[in-house]
């Protein structure tokens, strides 16, 4: 016990020394939660459009005002001829056209039939989509209010977007920032704290030592699962409290499995660093080797429904996307234990796998 | 300790036909020899030539392939927790935090060896008088100058007072003076009773031991005093007697 209280607290003076560290690990998540929560976001906010409006009647004028008043949209300019559209697009200025025929009021109230054109730049598919689809349900919306007595029987879809109703692309990045932030200060910090002593040499010193290397392992990652708890922390009290993000589900079982995520990364910090010894090479195997595939193939940045079958496959076996699963499912979704036992059991596995093989392969290099 | 003697002189490491076998390739070859209470064995060789495997197996960091060998009077082979205990170790990299205090790095493998807060503080005390560096104790490793850093090395090594000290190439990069006293630290802790046992690839260092052995191609080729050796070798100088033996290497270093 005496030997374990000397080595953790060497760990602190490492690490609270360094300013650079001490950057890495508190800033890097504020950062992150900030850059993604307020820069780069696919939400669509205030996106310029011009309309191209041929009958120019009350009923018309409505709608464009609904358009322009939504929080999605800013009416930019009204175009005179359909010549005009192919300019405004060239210029940038506007994402989507709206065109309305003429006698839009009269066909409407005659014949319960107009066709509104929406033509979007597509040149960015994912925003155009977005914009006719916010665009469409305004127009949804809008006929609604007005003709429901009036219209005959017609199937309209309803819409509506589960759990995440704004659409917020903080239900979706939260997941994946504690995901990055959890494989960094782990993955990296740990493998390359490891490292370290071994560049220094002092690493032989202390396996010369009666210091168990078990408890060598233990202490040098045991700063780090508790850093980890802070991150943790601090990126859900940032994504309620900043990002108006609710955590549905039991914050008891988020935060234990958050930990267990933890511990998953810092296994394989501890394999990273039994396979190198220098500490360039620990930060590269981190980056390239875990913290690209978990952005990649997490489901943070891209849907894996949408990935070739080979690459749905791999991206099973990264941790992060069983961790994505589970942060979704309780912190958004609200789901309990229930729900996600088959995704904690995968990563309960891989956890365990890594830890054994970590811990063999570190007493493999002593003897 | 159940130490065994030899001709009224305390046994503090013995090995018997100690190997060790990676493979085909055969590291350490059957090498046989005993180091006494305070000794000072120098043990020397080319690179490559298999010193630092046996290090590793006399200090329990490594288990022999065959063959036997008993450190401070425990088996290398079974009780490598209590040799562990026993030994300090000192590496030619000095092996200091440097982003620690000299009296944090004095704290901290003090406390690894499980020393009570008292004798560490106690001890810290003494080391740092001994030193001449009390002015210097809450100054961090790395403002050190190497050579003041390589004493400090070596008294953290040895302040949980061992019965054997290894020292890797203790000396390398550090300015003859310093050498110097260096040495005379050797001595004194060898005259404490603490057994050194020194790799270098000095040959005036060599001169400095009691009894040296030199290492060539996985087995020991000559061992005794340094005087012995230059009789036996024909030699007037260490170096000499080093690179009639290392010539014959078939092994490149690494």
């Amino acid at each position: 016990m005496k030997q374990f209280r000397a080595f953790i607290k060497k760990e602190w003076f490492h690490i609270f020394r360094d300013r650079k560290t001490v950057f890495i690990l508190f800033g890097m998540p504020v950062m992150q939660i900030l850059i993604f929560g307020f820069a780069l976001t696919n939400e669509v906010k205030n996106a310029n459009i011009a309309v191209l409006d041929y009958s120019k009647d009350a009923k018309s004028a409505e709608l464009i005002h609904q358009i322009d008043a939504s929080r999605y949209f800013d009416v930019y300019t009204s175009l005179k001829t359909s010549s005009d559209i192919d300019r405004v697009f060239k210029a940038g200025t506007v994402k989507m056209v709206m065109v309305i025929p003429e006698n839009f009021t009269q066909n409407l109230e005659a014949k319960n039939k107009v066709t509104i054109q929406l033509l979007a730049d597509a040149s960015d598919p994912n925003l155009a989509t977005t914009l006719v689809n916010y665009a469409s349900s305004i127009i949804n919306d809008y006929q609604k209010q007005y003709f429901t007595e009036k219209l005959p029987l017609v199937v309209t879809p309803e819409i509506r977007m589960l759990y995440n109703p704004q659409l917020k692309g903080a239900f979706n990045f939260v997941p994946g920032v504690m995901a990055m932030v959890l494989m960094l200060v782990s993955t990296m910090m740990t493998s390359i704290a490891i490292v370290r002593e071994k560049e220094l040499g002092t690493m032989e010193i202390l396996l010369a030592s009666p210091l168990k290397p078990l408890l060598i392992i233990i202490s040098k990652t045991i700063p780090y699962l508790f850093l980890s708890l802070i991150n943790i922390s601090t990126i859900l009290l940032l994504s309620v409290f900043v990002l108006d993000l609710p955590i549905n589900g039991s914050l008891f079982l988020l935060v234990s499995l958050s930990m267990l995520f933890a511990v998953t990364c810092l296994s394989l910090g501890i394999l990273i660093s039994s396979s190198t010894n220098s500490q360039q090479v620990a930060m590269l195997i981190s980056l390239m080797g875990l913290f690209l595939p978990t952005i990649m193939l997490s489901g943070f940045m891209f849907p894996i429904e949408n990935m070739p079958l080979p690459m749905q496959f791999i991206s099973n076996l990264v941790p992060a996307k069983w961790y994505f699963y589970i942060v979704k499912d309780v912190m958004i979704k609200g789901l309990g234990f229930a729900a996600i036992w088959k995704e904690v059991l995968v990563l309960f596995g891989m956890t365990l796998f890594f830890l054994v093989v970590s811990i063999k392969k570190f007493k493999l290099r002593l003897s | 300790m159940n130490n065994t003697t030899n001709n009224g002189r305390e046994v503090v490491i013995s090995a018997t036909n100690l190997t060790k076998q990676f493979g085909d390739f055969i590291a350490t070859n059957a090498i046989s020899f005993e180091v006494y209470k305070g000794e000072i064995f120098g043990f020397l060789g080319a690179n490559g030539a298999g010193k630092t495997t046996a290090m590793k197996m006399l200090c329990g960091l490594s288990s022999p392939s065959r063959g036997s060998a008993t450190v401070a009077g425990f088996d290398v082979s079974t009780e490598s927790e209590k040799i562990k205990r026993n030994i300090g170790y000192m590496s030619q990299k000095f092996s200091l935090y440097e982003d620690l205090t000299v009296t944090e790095n004095i704290r901290f493998y003090a406390g690894i060896y499980g020393l009570s807060i008292p004798v560490i503080k106690e001890k810290t005390n003494v080391l740092l008088q001994q030193l001449n560096m009390e002015s210097q104790r809450n100054v961090l490793v790395k403002a050190l100058p190497l050579g003041w850093k390589q004493k400090l090395a070596f008294s953290i090594a040895i302040i949980h007072d061992p019965a054997v000290v290894f020292l890797d190439e203790p000396t390398g990069g550090v300015d003859p003076i310093t050498r110097r006293e260096f040495w005379e630290m050797i001595y004194s802790a060898a005259n404490r009773g603490t057994t050194a046992f020194v790799t270098t690839h000095y040959m005036d260092e060599a001169e400095y031991c009691n009894r040296i052995s030199i290492m060539v191609d996985g087995k020991i080729e000559a061992l005794g005093t340094p005087s012995d050796l230059k009789k036996e070798f024909n030699s007037v100088t260490m170096d000499d007697v080093f690179l009639k033996l290392a010539r014959n290497a078939k092994r490149i270093g690494d």
